[in-house]
């Protein structure tokens, strides 16, 4: 059976290695300061007592005053795993972190759907463009604040094409 | 004479006949040589986790049948593994086993599959695809008898599943495995010691270990380079610790080790069903509305659940503010996953080879692009 | 201006190793390929009127026009040649009509052409997005006619299950006149069968002298 890393233990097997990184921790999960995130990730993987070298998902959540980015992470060797996230865009600002792609390629396609669907720009990502959209698609389709406005759509319900050429 | 080449790139897809679906790749070779390859997704981008967001914990039952629509049971039972997580909801015992049960059929159907369309990629027009087919078609009747829907099931529920097994079903299913067993077995009299089989996917597309870990890679593609990695087995869902199984291991890591460890992993999820059937035992197959009504409420916070699916780790992330729809629903897909390597696995290779190792990660385009 | 060197083999350097460098130089082709998704996606707002079959009075009664026309749509009716396109899981039940059990040989459809040249019906099997519509356009563009379209499931119909979604296509439609439409979520096989049937009645009342075959 898989171990679960809790949040306060993991906290603090990371303040060991990269002191001032952990900005809190509950239950399972350790919120890390988004300029640390490098640093942390590439210690979890090396350092031989969390060997976490497989990183299972990563994705993000709009929580409208802020993004998390939530890092599932798994290892093979001690068959543990542990959750990490990171609140970037206070005040939802241009929001970005460091990319871990560096560290686990496995972020490589992932990290692009990040930042195609909700809108997070990770620094340092060797292909950092679209992957699900087409380029010029107005917009993050996973934002909160996203108002699907689809003329289209729109103009198939009887009537709506009219009243749109009206407010013209 | 050495012949004088120059690169080229040419467009693949999204209309293909070997690209499984609406694939698109840019693929620049040297003469016969692939030289680079740039995937390109979206093609059925269909915004099934934006759509979660306005829909009720069962109404995405129905949306993630439609993700990875070879392996509708898995989908469903990785959501509702993370939606019984999420809520604490503790299933009935009953339920648990028909879901096992239904997933490991849906496992077999979507090795067959695989199977089938990479010796169609290989040049087998035609015959092995017929011959996984008409077993996947005993397996979809399987299906019919179970909840009425052949691909878009939609059959399990936070709790177990939606409705008992017809008392025609379990004859049926025993008269299926056997059946299964025998198309498997024939299957591999014509292919696996097949010259031809041999000599185009041996040695092609290797990959190392250590960097389809790096990758995230999961599934048989990780199996076929001998890494015991299976969730069913280490971190045991449902009752899977409950029955027992050999893992199929390969260390070639090659196109013919990935098709090998899928066509060995048939049998196995047969002899995981025979011992679902020894073990069911009568009951209800879900709770009762009283205790899981059909608005589900999960207290507020996320859970991240995962399963062996057909093709790797496919986990569910949900987080719940309270309401009776998630605020967020996120996918792991293991088809965009696995993906990662394309270019690896490609770039070197010969161009007669690129549908072949295309078809050996065994990818679904609902499940890539959602 | 990196984009023409992807087209033009000898835009690559001698001796430079060109690996890794596609995906540095193909985001111009992605931008036009957005506009054209983009121009799509704003001109495209009505669904085209389904194709309406009248043949005109007289010419009921001429009975060499109608034999003759009786020989050429019973020869298309006989084989019609489908495009082997599949979108998403509605395709598997086209795959699986097409196989053993349900065998679409008995029609003289067997034959799925991968190349739009040759193909009359085009199948859309699957849920359209915005971003496959323009490949899918220009594939029934490329088509010869007579050609014909068959809808199948609601996806294609109409957006299905994913009605409203920002990504896709509210009906094929939108995109290209259909001739008929097989509802279903995914339909049978059996059910598809049905539909080519109908399409065989569509066919059997062309006539040459009327309305051309296939026209919008
Ligand atoms: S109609 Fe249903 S089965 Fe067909 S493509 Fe759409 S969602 Fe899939």
């Amino acid at each position: 059976m898989t171990t679960v890393w809790s949040g306060g233990a993991l906290a603090e097997a990371i303040e060991a290695f990269a002191p001032g990184s952990v900005e809190s921790s509950a239950g399972s999960d350790v919120w890390l300061k988004p300029e640390s995130i490098s640093t942390v990730c590439e210690g979890l993987k090396i350092r031989s007592e969390f060997k976490f070298d497989l990183l299972s998902s990563l994705t993000a959540v709009d929580y409208i005053d802020h993004f998390e980015v939530v890092y599932h992470l798994t290892s093979l060797p001690m068959n543990a795993s542990a959750v990490l996230k990171s609140r970037v865009g206070h005040g939802r600002t241009e929001a970005s972190i460091a990319s871990v792609v560096p560290i686990w390629r496995g972020a490589d396609y992932q990290e692009r759907e990040v930042w195609d669907l909700m809108g997070i720009r990770f620094d340092g990502h060797p292909n950092h463009k679209r992957i699900m959209l087409w380029e010029g698609y107005p917009g993050h389709p996973l934002r909160k604040d996203y108002v699907t406005y689809d003329q289209s759509i729109a103009s198939t319900a009887p009537g709506a094409a009219d009243s749109l050429k009206g407010a013209e | 004479m050495a012949i004088k080449t120059q690169p080229v790139t040419v467009n693949l897809g999204p209309q293909h006949p070997s690209t499984h679906g609406v694939f698109r790749m840019r693929v620049m070779f040297d003469g016969e040589e692939i030289v680079d390859v740039e995937p390109v997704f979206g093609y059925l981008h269909r915004g099934s986790e934006k759509l979660a967001e306005e829909r009720t914990y069962t109404q995405i039952v129905t949306l993630t049948d439609r993700m990875d629509y070879v392996s509708s049971m898995l989908n469903n039972q990785a959501y509702i593994l993370a939606v019984e997580k999420l809520a604490g909801i503790e299933p009935s015992p009953r339920g648990v086993w028909l879901r096992m049960i239904a997933s490991e059929l849906q496992r077999i159907a979507s090795h067959l599959v695989a199977t089938g369309f990479l010796l169609q990629d290989l040049g087998a027009l035609g015959t092995p695809l017929i011959y996984a087919m008409r077993e996947r078609e005993n397996i979809l009747d399987l299906f019919e008898m179970l909840c009425g829907a052949r691909i878009t099931n939609s059959y399990l529920r936070p709790g177990g599943v939606f409705m008992d097994a017809p008392a025609e079903f379990w004859p049926a299913l025993d008269r299926g495995l056997g059946d299964i067993l025998n198309t498997v077995d024939e299957l591999e009299t014509y292919l696996s010691g097949n010259e031809i089989v041999f000599s185009r996917t041996k040695g092609t597309a290797v990959l190392p270990k250590e960097l389809l870990i790096n990758a995230s890679i999961t599934g048989p593609m990780l199996r076929a380079s001998g890494v015991d990695w299976d969730l069913r087995h280490r971190a045991p869902y449902d009752y899977y610790d409950r029955v027992s199984f050999d893992r199929i291991l390969h260390t070639a890591s090659d196109n013919y080790a990935r098709y090998w460890v899928r066509v060995q992993e048939t049998r196995e999820s047969v002899k995981i069903i025979r011992q679902c059937i020894e073990q069911i035992e009568p009951g209800d197959v879900r709770p009762s509305f009283d205790e899981v009504p059909r608005l589900i409420r999960p207290p507020v916070g996320d859970a991240y659940a995962a399963i062996e699916g057909s093709k790797g780790e496919l986990g569910f992330y949900l987080v719940s503010d309270g309401s009776i729809a998630p605020y967020r629903m996120h996918v792991r897909a293991s088809s965009l996953i696995n993906l990662t390597l394309l270019r690896d696995m490609l770039i070197g290779g010969q161009f007669g080879d690129l549908f072949v190792t295309f078809g050996s990660v065994d990818l679904n385009m609902g499940e890539v692009d959602r | 201006m990196t984009g023409p060197k992807l087209i033009d083999p000898y835009g690559t350097p001698a001796g430079a190793d060109p690996r890794g460098a596609l995906q540095s130089i193909t985001l111009d082709l992605d931008r036009t390929e957005g506009e054209s998704v983009n121009k799509m996606k704003s001109t495209h707002l009505e669904p085209f009127p389904d194709p309406v079959l009248e043949v005109p009075d007289d010419l009921k009664r001429s009975v060499i026009v109608s034999s003759v026309d009786y020989l050429l749509n019973w020869a298309r009716k006989s084989s019609v040649f489908p495009l082997q396109s599949g979108l998403a899981c509605c395709s598997f039940e086209m795959i699986s009509a097409a196989m053993a059990r349900f065998d679409l040989a008995r029609f003289g459809m067997e034959a799925m052409r991968a190349s739009p040249r040759q193909a009359d019906l085009l199948i859309v099997a699957g849920t359209l997005t915005w971003k496959m519509a323009v490949p899918l356009r220009r594939l029934y563009d490329q088509m010869a006619e007579p050609r014909w379209v068959i809808s199948m499931g609601v996806c294609a119909t109409s957006g299905g299950p994913y009605y409203q979604s920002y990504s896709v296509v509210p009906g094929v439609n939108h995109i290209m006149p259909v001739d008929v439409y097989v509802p279903g979520c995914p339909p049978r096989p059996d059910a598809l069968l049905y539909g080519i049937m109908q399409l065989h009645d569509k066919i059997r009342r062309y006539s040459l002298n009327g309305q051309a075959a296939g026209r919008e």
